[in-house]
């Protein structure tokens, strides 16, 4: 190949590797959280991991506590991939990733979150909407005699369970407490909730629980209930609540419930006269209308009722809810999220087109647009866990890309002394090499659109010294060919020819070691290995091509025999 | 021009004896010590929790270690990590990493709300979180291990590809000799295992395994070259040849790999310790541990015909000229 050739060469690779390192523009999707809206801007195209500008990492599973048999786990990953994915473009962070890892797994990674908790709510939520009729038959009480029975033997069932129980209700407790789950909030006055324009407020539910007599028997699940002023709806005393958790908990009270109605928590707890209350209620099991129609959720702030979220459905989910709520006219409809009551359910005065509103109650308006987003994104087909979480600050963030650009800066110096020092002119050479190294190492990197990592950086930083390495092969085997008499022109053609197989294989080999850490790496890792191979492919061309060319350039300044600075 | 043990004749394979005493008496101690102790897991491999934690005043520790008792937290690690006014903490007990099966982030809430009741939620910040259910942990173990498999009968197939088997076997013993030697190096500093660490002990491995090539291979081209030469002197005089290259190739990777360790920070300090001990280790079984190994396979299985190979071996002249040790 002729010199002009390998310029033309080198010169195009440098102007790709420049190109591959221009700032990019990329899509964001933008600042509101909640609210949708695209942006774009321009970055440095090298992405930084999670572990260089913060943020959080979650890996994701299919609750098997919580859905009994799931029969195609891979599937049900794939379906609620779609909704996380959906869920997590709405968020409002700058280039998120979703991903399915191995068959039952999601990975998610939102850079520059840094509130954890709420991440994983909107994440994790279910988001399952249903739309159910309270009993109006007074079911429930017809059932009081067999619940109580029911509740009875569980209670007596085992007398060290009257010892053991309370103990494990109460280490269950602290641990929810300590877990920070669902200790009831306080609001002060009951929420109400309306569905549509349709719906009236219900008269104010303190005096009616007041005033309500307790019912007639004294049995142990029936003492804990006091009756509420519309039907279907029960009122338990705050102390009350984890003894009735506990009876509805067991298989043999839950067989006790009357067939076709459901017996569900409400959302949250109210303060009456001084007490707190949190109501339950006995609904027909079949909703009338699920989320599934939903088309839009947007969160508000009405002077009357606190926050909302109005939804909208779409015209086959508007007619089957007008259908459906001409038909219970004067009844109350629950709306109810992942099985608990938001609200009170409030009455249905006439049929409901396609328009509701959920009320939030006390809650502020980031709750409301959560809300809003996860029923946006859908309902998550499968209830999912978290399997592993790792959160980064982004200040951690930062102190480590200046950690590794110091460490970077000093191995540079080091090997650039080491080498000047030890092969002079050709040492020169070598260095200007490894200059075109690290931009096609980099430029590589951007190439693939690989993240950076910090052991990813640590890898660079570590490579720059092994890079050379290839140089320092062909050198000594140039200095021997020298040292054989040989001209400068015919030792670099020899040296190069005798170091090629030595700086193959070595490459190959790590090469190869290089491509298993990708595979069976995760993360950080995965970000050091592709560094790592960048690293081989950039170094052999530096080595054998590059500074093969310069020796080139310096032999054709004329054809007299030269001394070899080496 | 400036050259360092240039045209050597040491005899480096003489002393593989003591070479071996060495090696054993390393792993005795660092491997021995694992019948105390098991390995020091991070809790990626374990599962469980780990925190960073900055302090806008430096704490007492005994107060960090109340508000977790308090927690429920007994068993955690509390750690000083760099300044006084960071620490880590670990919970990895078993109960602790059992809760955190039905979902990772239970211990971290807790303690994070624990903490913050303690010290108030202006002075403490939680920069970092790592919370591994046991599944996961469990995994990447599994993963980790298959990994350093994988990789090591990937580079075996190649050298067997590239040389004859009985180089590829005594190579893949050098590199054995490494990864023991490393980790019980890392038993010795009582550095925790994490993937990172692993990383690097793939990288040492082929670092290591780099090295014994270059050798081999000049070993293999002095075969070829067809002298009437023992294996022993043909194994002496490569080692001897790719001095030079060794020592420059060692004296860079080193001078990186320090930047590293006193530059980079703490989450790559254990990195930088494991890639510093295998330069060492590894060239120490390129040199003393593949060549011998080499010649005891060959003693025990030698070939049928003599060191003869009918490749293309470069016939050129090999009047050496005397040994210069000055610059020009």
């Amino acid at each position: 190949m002729s010199l002009k050739y390998r310029i033309a060469i080198i010169v195009a690779l440098i102007i790709a590797s420049a190109g591959a390192l221009f700032p990019r523009r990329v899509a964001k999707s933008g600042g509101q959280p909640g609210a949708i809206v695209r942006d774009s801007g321009y970055r440095f195209p090298l992405r930084k991991g999670l572990d260089l500008q913060g943020g959080m990492h979650l890996a994701l599973e299919v609750d098997d506590s919580k859905a009994a048999n799931i029969t195609n786990k891979s599937e049900a990953i794939d379906r609620a991939l779609k909704v996380v994915r959906s869920r997590v473009d709405q968020f409002g962070v700058s280039e998120p990733v979703v991903q399915k890892a191995g068959n039952d797994r999601i990975i998610v990674e939102l850079p520059g979150i840094d509130e954890q908790q709420r991440a994983m709510d909107i994440v994790q939520k279910s988001a399952f909407l249903q739309f159910l009729i309270t009993d109006k038959s007074n079911a429930l009480e017809r059932a009081l005699p067999r619940l109580d029975a029911a509740a009875k033997s569980v209670a007596i069932a085992a007398p060290t369970g009257k010892t053991a129980q309370p103990q494990a209700d109460t280490t269950k407790n602290a641990l929810q407490g300590l877990f920070g789950t669902d200790t009831s909030k306080k609001t002060a006055k009951p929420d109400t909730a309306t569905a549509g324009g349709a719906a009236k407020k219900t008269a104010d539910s303190g005096k009616a629980a007041d005033t309500t007599v307790p019912p007639t028997t004294n049995g142990p699940f029936t003492k804990l209930l006091q009756r509420g002023e519309m039907p279907g709806e029960y009122f338990v005393a705050q102390e009350d609540i984890p003894t009735l958790q506990h009876y509805l908990s067991d298989s043999s009270v839950m067989s006790a419930i009357p067939p076709g109605k459901s017996v569900l928590w409400s959302a949250d707890s109210s303060v009456f006269n001084g007490h707190v209350f949190r109501s339950i209620y006995v609904v027909d099991s079949r909703p009338i209308i699920t989320g599934e129609y939903l088309t839009d959720a947007r969160p508000e702030s009405s002077p009357t009722e606190g926050t909302v979220v109005t939804f909208q459905l779409n015209n086959e989910g508007g007619r089957r809810f007008r259908n459906e709520t001409a038909k219970h006219i004067k009844d109350f409809m629950a709306i109810v999220l992942d099985g608990r009551v938001m609200g009170r359910p409030p009455v249905i005065q006439s049929a409901i087109g396609t328009r509701g509103q959920i009320t939030m109650g006390n809650r502020d308006l980031q709750a409301a647009q959560d809300l809003a987003l996860v029923l946006r994104a859908g309902a998550l087909p499968v209830p999912l866990k978290v399997a592993e979480v790792r959160n980064i600050g982004p200040s951690l963030g930062s102190d480590s890309v200046h950690k590794s650009i110091h460490a970077g800066l000093l191995a540079i110096a080091l090997v650039v002394l080491i080498m000047l020092v030890y092969y002079r002119f050709s040492g020169f050479l070598a260095v200007c090499g490894m200059v075109l190294y690290m931009l096609f190492t980099l430029a590589a990197l951007a190439g693939f659109d690989a993240v950076l990592t910090l052991p990813g950086l640590a890898g660079f930083v570590l490579s720059i010294g092994i890079a050379v390495d290839a140089n320092v092969l062909i050198f000594e085997r140039i200095r021997e060919e020298l040292d054989r008499g040989k001209s400068a022109r015919l030792a670099i053609d020899e040296g190069f020819r005798h170091a090629l197989p030595a700086i193959i294989d070595s490459n190959v080999s790590t090469a190869l070691t290089a491509a298993v850490l990708y595979q069976f790496g995760t993360g950080p890792v995965r970000g050091f290995a592709v560094t790592l191979l960048a690293g081989i492919a950039a170094s052999m061309i530096t080595a054998i091509f590059v500074v093969r060319t310069f020796y080139m350039i310096w032999l054709s300044r004329s054809t007299e025999q030269q001394t070899l600075s080496i | 021009m400036l050259r360092i043990f240039h045209d050597t004749k040491y005899d480096f394979i003489r002393w593989w004896k003591v070479a071996v005493g060495l090696t054993v008496a390393f792993l005795v101690i660092g491997l021995g010590s694992f019948a105390i102790k098991p390995i020091n897991y991070s809790i990626e491999f374990t599962g469980g929790t780990l925190k960073q934690l900055q302090f806008t005043t430096p704490p007492d520790v005994s107060q960090i270690r109340q508000a977790l008792d308090a927690a429920g937290f007994r068993e955690s690690e509390i750690q000083q990590y760099g300044s006084n006014k960071e620490f880590t903490l670990r919970v990895h007990d078993a109960a602790s990493t059992a809760a955190q099966a039905s979902g990772a982030e239970r211990v971290s809430v807790a303690v994070d709300s624990a903490l913050i009741k303690k010290f108030g939620a202006n002075d403490i910040k939680v920069v970092r979180t790592e919370a591994v259910g046991p599944r996961v942990g469990s995994e990447l173990r599994g993963n980790a291990l298959l990994a350093i498999l994988i990789s090591f009968v990937v580079t075996l197939i190649y050298l067997a590809i590239r040389f004859e088997w009985r180089f590829g076997l005594a190579a893949v013993i050098a590199t054995g000799h490494d990864i023991f030697t490393t980790l019980a190096f890392l038993k010795v500093m009582h550095l925790e295992v994490s993937l990172t660490v692993v990383a690097a002990l793939l990288t040492v491995l082929g670092y290591s395994l780099n090295d014994t090539i270059i050798i081999f291979d000049r070993v293999r081209e002095n075969l070829r070259k067809g002298r009437k030469e023992p294996l022993y002197d043909v194994l002496n005089r490569s080692i001897n040849e790719t001095l030079p290259r060794s020592i420059l190739t060692h004296a860079t990777a080193t001078a990186a790999t320090l930047a590293l360790l006193l530059f980079a920070g703490e989450v790559i300090r254990p990195f930088a310790w494991v890639m510093l001990f295998g330069i060492v280790t590894g060239t120490f079984s390129s040199i003393y541990i593949a060549g011998p190994v080499l010649l005891w396979i060959e003693r025990k299985y030698p070939r049928a015909t003599a060191w003869k190979s009918s490749s293309t071996a470069t016939a050129t002249s090999q009047t050496r000229p005397s040994p210069t040790t000055a610059t020009r």
